[in-house]
């Protein structure tokens, strides 16, 4: 029996800030949810299930919220399950939903992921003061820092390269009207001047805190037949885990982002992604991750990927397109952050990414990784949908 | 076997929570002694007011001003009130009607003991003293023997919601109170520590040395068990230079962060680097640990003078 | 035609009050390797992980990531998690392999509720508005239920009682609970509920693997066939709800198919006895439905684990052909708001 084709449907996004102070975090999720079933054009009526994800519930102070969002999210009487992979969670939350849909559980499934980061701060959250341990850090940006450097070591790379990411991605932002961060004013030089923090990472290479929810609906191929707008096709979609810190362990470029890659690329049918692949969203927190996850997701080989990045390659109008939303270093609500990068990639093959729509985008690779760069998620969405 | 360690761990923080409309409502409501409910489609009040409607998960947003007074639809003997409950006295939980709503509130009702509580018994709102927009504005239920009236000078019915001064979000603080316990192989390595050493274990299955042990070879999914000694000494496999202070950490920036392979280990651990200009530290340095009267880890690592380690010793431990 | 799909194997802990000298993957590890040993399957063999765990238990985020160090995720895996009960993420791992990704899965969950208070670390599941700030604990509110359901008519004390009894009585039989024999019924709690009305408060983990078609055969010589399972959620507040009933739970009976056909035998994840009461009206329990042999939840009950272990006893009971067809349900939140029910079957002997 083969799977079911997987197509989206409906996606909706909150406008990503550092605090929304109007609404709960039920109505957080909610006008992401809303929004995407509009997109659809479905009621509540319509949805047979929900997934949710999110990251550490110590972030909202809320234990499972989804108990409580039940009612904000129509799924009283329906299954609702609540999935959290660390940073991965909002690609994996998909995959699990995406899942329902293949296996034919279920015909239309909505997925949702969030964070509320101003209910508490992501410091706290991140580094809850386990006895017995030696504080030394606090924040992400400390723990990547050194492996942002070891690559910089392995592949050669000039230091500017993470100052080139980071004014791309910025300008593409302001193209994007759900991005936290819209810098107009933004110059290189300005990237280039902004503080040291965790060196070899500048402030402006750092992504920021934000609220924000973001909501797909998936189905299947009859739901597809029957959707008001231009569905966007599962190709292929995986998940990798490896332990968080291990002998051996690649930090700069993980076997489990590889593994992951390889079953996406190999569900897809895609014998070369540099070539096959139109773009890619992915999981960029710290600037330098961009040359090093191309490396990792086989868009170039070792120690050359930020060749691409300093030649244009990954700019809006480049060859193979980055996160042509801006990415997180321009919007990051964590549990969020995942599904917002399947959500881009899916809207960019529907044509409905407006401003920072690309011209050519048939296939388009979503990517999200979480914890110690250890949980990998992705998807590969398409124009047409999956053949076989 | 030395002793499993064990601490208090507090989890704790004031969280900052905005408010919805029809939240902002009932709870500024509550300030100025009014108790809203909202109304679904089809016709049913609900107190507390949600967002939406349970039923049909529409928006409700439609507010009526109910009684304060109401029944009790059941409730539950509280002999041993627990931190943060309403009352510190021995009370009932109870789930209350107020008088115009059709779902019920749950809250505290102050009564002498069970025998004096009932499903069915009517009961009123008793208000905080000192109010200021959140659901401790009721205070308690109290005992209160009179047929269903109209508050105090109003007539129940539709409100606007509108108040002055709304509040637009609670601050909700909260505190758990946990024992950690590190288990059995994190506790081995600092019963090491305390006499200078740093104490790994072997994987029964690859070999590998893990520092700090975990219990687990985390990549054959056996228990590490085998003591080995390593360092003292070890090399900087990659670091960075923190330059922001965090507010829990008392570290003067900037200071290096860095990843050591210790001497004899598997994978590097993480420490900070001293007794050298932080723009001189590098990958490769060579560098032993520096112990301060009775702390529980070396306070850093220095130099110890030796020649930097090549690149291709170290490359996998970063 | 839908892929067959069993629980081959189901492994446990002993249930205990505090695993204080174990770290979280220092208890769950050895259970991961009985699990393994019952199939005789590696880690490598496995095509899906999924585990069920929460932060909040542990008071650390990320908790679940160390627990990932005792499943040998090398080479890298292909894995997810759910931060609920593991009967969930079993559910995650029946859908995986009902997409014919994967043949084989491991199942886990684990829960220490010794470094915590877990009756007060349950109010943070509660609307954060409303209710969490009067930090209602999880007796008091199981309490509400109880009081409603005596109003009902539908129990009583004595009655209540004697489902903690029974289920003591035939926890005896179960090597791995924590509470079993006679155990004194006590005094109120939060009345009406006694101290032999509520569950113990104790650490323990669960693993299950499950299997496809032929795979399952090769692995278990009488594989718990899942004949449907499905889980159903339920409004939140309490207010609205009618706290005498579980209508989540008995539509996610309907939707497994579980009033097709009786079953002679059912695991109910009832931490306190009022909820038998109600689980078994919701779910048309005949008297003649041998309900909870292990003893349950209230002889053993690992947060996040506790519904996971109702699966894994269940599918035990078909294993040894003691039971042909069986429920098993497991519950979430506050009073039983979200509910899950699978039905396994041996095949006929």
């Amino acid at each position: 029996m083969s799977k079911e084709p997987v197509a989206v449907v409906g996606i909706g996004q909150t406008k990503h800030v550092a605090a929304r102070r109007d609404v709960s975090i039920a109505g957080l999720v909610r006008e992401a949810a809303r929004r995407a079933l509009e997109d659809a054009e479905l009621s509540w009526a319509d949805v047979d299930a929900v997934v949710i994800g999110k990251a550490p519930d110590f972030f909202e102070g809320v234990m499972m919220p989804e108990l409580y969002l039940a009612d904000a999210l129509g799924a009283v009487g329906k299954p609702m399950l609540r999935v959290h992979t660390a940073g991965s969670v909002g690609g994996s939350t998909a995959l699990v939903a995406a899942n329902l849909v293949a296996a034919r559980v279920h015909g239309t499934v909505l997925t949702l992921a969030f964070e509320k980061q101003s209910e508490s701060n992501a410091m706290w959250g991140l580094s809850l003061p386990v006895p017995f341990q030696q504080p030394l850090l606090a924040g992400a940006g400390g723990f990547f820092a050194p492996h942002v450097r070891a690559y910089m070591r392995r592949s050669g790379a000039p230091d500017t390269v993470g100052s080139l990411v980071a004014y791309k991605d910025r300008r593409n932002a302001l193209k994007n009207p759900c991005a936290h961060l819209h810098e107009h004013d933004i110059t290189l030089e300005k990237v280039q001047a902004s503080p040291m923090l965790w060196d070899p990472i500048r402030y402006s290479e750092t992504c920021p805190s934000s609220d924000g929810a973001c909501a797909m609906v998936l189905t299947d191929r009859a739901g597809a037949a029957r959707a008001p707008r231009p569905p966007a096709w599962m190709l292929g979609g995986a998940m990798r885990s490896e332990p968080t810190l291990f002998a051996g362990k690649d930090f700069v470029s993980p076997q489990a982002g590889k593994d992951c890659a390889a079953d996406v690329y190999r569900q897809a049918g895609v014998a070369d992604p540099r070539r096959d692949i139109d773009a890619v969203e992915m999981y960029v927190p710290f600037s330098w991750y961009e040359p090093m996850w191309l490396e990792n997701l086989g868009f170039a080989e070792a120690g050359e990927g930020w060749k691409l990045t300093e030649s244009g390659v990954t700019e809006l109008d480049g060859d193979l397109p980055v996160n042509m939303s801006g990415g997180v270093l321009s919007a990051n609500p964590i549990g969020a952050s995942g599904m917002i990068r399947f959500a881009e990639a899916a809207l960019q093959v529907r044509g409905q990414a407006g401003e920072h729509q690309l011209e050519r985008a048939r296939k388009v690779l979503g990517h999200a990784y979480g914890g110690g760069s250890q949980f990998f998620s992705m998807w590969l969405v398409g124009a047409a949908p999956p053949q076989s | 076997m030395p002793e499993v360690l064990q601490a208090p761990l507090v989890v704790e923080f004031p969280f900052t929570r905005s408010l919805g409309p029809v939240q902002s409502a009932f709870l500024t409501g509550l300030r100025e002694g009014v108790v809203l409910g909202v109304r679904t489609g089809d016709g049913r009040t609900l107190v507390p007011p949600v967002e939406y409607d349970p039923v049909t998960a529409e928006e409700i947003s439609d507010l009526v001003e109910v009684a304060h007074t109401g029944t009790v639809t059941t409730w539950a003997w509280n002999h041993e009130p627990r931190r943060g409950q309403p009352l510190d006295t021995p009370f009932a939980w109870v789930l209350v009607r107020l008088d115009g709503a059709d779902t019920a509130l749950l809250h505290a009702l102050d009564a002498p003991g069970p025998d004096a509580v009932r499903t069915g018994m009517r009961v009123r709102i008793r208000w905080a003293v000192e109010r200021t927009g959140a659901i401790t504005d009721i205070a308690c239920f109290e005992p209160y023997d009179a047929e269903p009236g109209p508050p105090a000078g109003r007539q129940p019915g539709r409100h606007t919601g509108e108040f002055q001064n709304p509040l637009t979000g609670i601050v909700a603080p909260a505190r758990l109170d946990y024992t950690y316990s590190p288990g059995r192989a994190q506790s081995a390595y600092i019963d090491a520590l305390a006499t200078q050493r740093t104490v790994g274990e072997r994987c029964p299955s690859c070999r590998k040395v893990y520092v700090p042990p975990r219990g687990a070879c985390p990549t054959c999914g056996v228990a590490t068990s085998e003591q080995v000694e390593v360092g003292p000494r070890g090399t900087v496999t990659t670091f960075c230079i923190v330059n922001i202070k965090a507010k829990n950490l008392d570290i003067e920036v900037p200071y290096v962060y860095a990843h050591i392979a210790l001497d004899g280990a598997g994978l590097a651990l993480h420490a900070r680097i001293g007794g050298i200009p932080y723009e001189e530290v590098r990958m490769g340095l060579r560098v032993e640990p520096v112990w301060t009267q009775g702390a529980r880890y070396p306070d850093h690592y220095r130099p110890t003078g030796e020649p930097d380690a090549d690149y291709d010793a170290y490359k996998e431990l970063l | 035609m839908t892929r067959e799909i069993a629980v081959v194997a189901f492994a446990q802990t002993d249930h205990r009050r505090s695993t204080e000298e174990s770290s979280e993957v220092e208890m769950l590890m050895p259970v991961l390797h009985e699990v393994l040993a019952r199939t005789g399957l590696r880690a490598a063999d496995i095509g899906f992980t999924c585990s069920g765990s929460s932060d909040y238990l542990a008071g650390r985020a990320f908790s679940f990531t160390l627990a990932l160090d005792g499943v040998g995720a090398w080479p890298p895996i292909s894995e997810s998690h759910v931060e609920m009960d593991g009967a969930w993420a079993l559910y995650e791992a029946w859908t995986k392999l009902l997409t014919g990704d994967a043949d084989t899965a491991l199942v886990y969950s684990y829960g220490k509720s010794s470094p915590g208070s877990v009756r007060d670390v349950l109010t943070r599941q509660l609307d954060p508005y409303y209710v969490a700030p009067l930090w209602p604990d999880s007796i008091a509110l199981a309490a509400l239920q109880a009081q409603a359901l005596i109003d009902a008519g539908h129990t009583d004390e004595p009655a209540l009682a004697a489902v903690g009894a029974r289920s003591r009585a035939d926890a005896t039989a179960n090597p791995h609970a924590q509470l079993k024999g006679a155990v004194p019924q006590g005094g109120y709690v939060v009345r009406p509920l006694r101290t032999g009305d509520c569950p113990p408060v104790g650490d323990g983990a669960a693993a299950v693997i499950l299997a496809a078609g032929d795979r399952a055969r090769e692995l278990c010589e009488r594989p718990a066939w899942i004949r449907g399972i499905d889980h159903r959620i339920e409004a939140h507040a309490l207010g609205v709800r009618d706290l005498t009933d579980s209508p989540s739970a008995r539509l996610a009976a309907e939707k497994a198919g579980a009033f097709e056909r009786p079953v002679d035998t059912a695991e109910l994840h009832a931490p306190f006895t009022a909820q038998e009461v109600i689980l078994r009206r919701a779910l048309r329990l005949g008297d003649d439905v041998r309900v909870n042999p292990s003893g349950g939840a209230l002889a053993a009950n690992p947060v996040m684990a506790a519904g996971l272990l109702r699966i894994g006893e269940a599918a035990a009971r078909i294993h040894r052909g003691a039971s042909d067809r069986a429920l098993a349900h497991a519950t979430s939140g506050p009073c039983l708001q979200q509910n899950l029910v699978a039905v396994l079957e041996g095949d006929p002997r």
